[in-house]
């Protein structure tokens, strides 16, 4: 069983089966990560260049030791420190950089599309650490890879994703992934932060009281309300935000069941998800960080084979 | 395509080597049972179960080893992973690997490497239901083998399980 793609997108373009085989080779990971020795030696002969033209901090730390868990060889690549910052374009930039003979590519570019553009061009195998507001296809794998961990199944499942949906590639990958697995949709926030086409074009629900979304479902995915990409004023101040969208322990005790709660990262604390709801034992943020190593380890790994040996 | 062993000579096979092991390993406190995925496994669930009612079963550890991150063949094709369950230590303890087929060698060399990553066994025994001899690619030779059989490179051995295939025997193809 091989993935039908060369190169990690989005999950728009991957088949269910393809997710399927990602999320059990990670679950074969997280248990390498168990070992006295968390290391496996798979990936010994790749160079993997980490080119991060947009600030991270979870993604990047966890793709760097994912390489270094499958004993791939890495370089850290940050545009701020480099000769992008000259003048330097980006194909330049990446082709100068394989020259040296590097075998994948994990990028991070605040253009949606750049991978894809870099996809066409260039021989390396490419993984997208997230495009502008297109995808954030790893995020949406070990999100789901969490969800399907702590309730056992995704087909089916109510999902609900809240916040500034217009904004978020982790929105889009969900989104893609969670219709594919057989997951039920909501996505909630202010009309504002909805794009108007969502409902139609991803056949999901679409809520604007928060507390009728979080009634309805059994995961709630908050997400971060993305300021450095809105140009124009979307609502009157994050105070408000809060008011309407905030989530907390105590609108959380007030539903009749226990939901999930998710959060990519990073968090605005007291504004979208207070510190009583963030920290809660209903909450899994931490294990989404843990998760994302094996989810990344899986999605190198199955990409980096079926290279002929020059 | 010839029949090198039916259900009955399997079972036999089965129950010697476990006898074999068991003898070697008197004092099961020191030793570990270890099956390779993804076939060896049917050879050690069945010896294990030969085991455990030849000495006290709650002695008998038991665990599975998936090599495939261990392979040297990634680059031609990657192999999607089985499970690795292993729930216990290995550390100073006498490990016996078992599995089906012992060809190139190869596949205990990765399983050799995957388990010094658990830790450091005091000793390493490897027992086979079948040993195609003369074919090595590496320095690798069992300690217990249920039958030894002279095959060239294009012929296949073949094991069949009831579990997976329905049926129990080993062909020659």
């Amino acid at each position: 069983m091989q993935l039908s793609v060369k190169h990690l997108l989005g999950i728009r373009d991957l088949t269910r089966q393809d997710i399927q085989i990602i999320l059990d080779t990670a679950t074969q990971f997280k248990e390498v990560l168990q070992r006295p020795v968390k290391k496996v030696p798979s990936l010994r002969d790749v160079t993997i260049v980490n080119l991060f033209f947009e600030n991270s901090t979870r993604t990047r730390i966890s793709f760097e030791l994912a390489e270094k868990r499958l004993s791939a060889d890495s370089i850290n690549f940050t545009a701020s420190a480099s000769s992008v910052s000259k003048g330097e374009t980006l194909l330049d930039t990446v082709n100068n950089i394989l020259s040296m003979k590097v075998d994948m590519v994990v990028m991070r570019h605040s253009a949606s599309g750049a991978p894809h553009f870099l996809a066409k061009h260039i021989p390396a195998a490419i993984v997208n650490a997230g495009d502008g507001i297109n995808e954030h296809p790893t995020q949406g794998l070990l999100d789901a890879f969490s969800m399907r961990e702590k309730l056992g199944r995704l087909e089916g499942l109510k999902v609900a994703i809240i916040g500034d949906i217009m904004h978020s590639r982790v929105a889009m990958s969900n989104i893609y992934l969670l219709k594919k697995m057989g997951a039920e949709v909501t996505v909630a926030g202010p009309p504002t932060l909805i794009p108007k086409y969502i409902q139609e074009a991803f056949d999901i629900r679409v809520e604007y009281n928060l507390k009728k979304a979080l009634q309805w479902c059994d995961v709630a995915n908050v997400l971060r309300i993305q300021l450095e990409r809105q140009n124009q004023v979307l609502f009157s101040s994050l105070r408000e935000y809060s008011l309407a969208y905030g989530i907390n322990k105590q609108l959380l005790d007030s539903l009749d069941k226990k939901i999930v709660i998710m959060h990519p990262g990073p968090i605005n604390r007291g504004v979208e998800l207070d510190s009583d709801a963030a920290d809660s034992n209903q909450s899994i943020i931490l294990q989404q960080v843990e998760n994302g190593v094996a989810v990344r380890m899986a999605v190198l790994y199955l990409l980096s084979g079926g290279r002929e040996l020059s | 395509m010839k029949t090198i062993l039916n259900e009955q000579q399997l079972a036999i096979i089965i129950r010697r080597l476990s006898h074999q092991v068991l003898e070697n390993n008197i004092n099961l406190d020191n030793t570990v049972f270890i099956g390779i995925q993804p076939r060896g496994i049917f050879v050690s669930d069945q010896m294990i179960q030969v085991i455990r009612q030849l000495a006290s079963p709650e002695k008998v550890q038991y665990g599975r080893l998936d090599i495939t991150f261990y392979r040297d063949d990634v680059r031609n094709n990657i192999h999607v992973p089985n499970q690795t369950d292993i729930p216990f230590s290995v550390e100073n303890k006498n490990v016996v690997l078992i599995d089906d087929v012992l060809y190139t060698g190869r596949t205990i060399r990765a399983a050799l490497d995957a388990l010094l990553d658990f830790g450091r066994p005091a000793k390493v025994e490897l027992c086979v239901l079948i040993d195609r001899r003369f074919s090595r690619e590496l320095p690798i030779q069992p300690d217990y083998t249920g039958r030894s059989i002279d095959s060239i490179v294009s012929q296949k051995v073949k094991v069949f399980w009831k579990e997976r295939d329905g049926k129990e025997e080993v062909v020659l193809l």
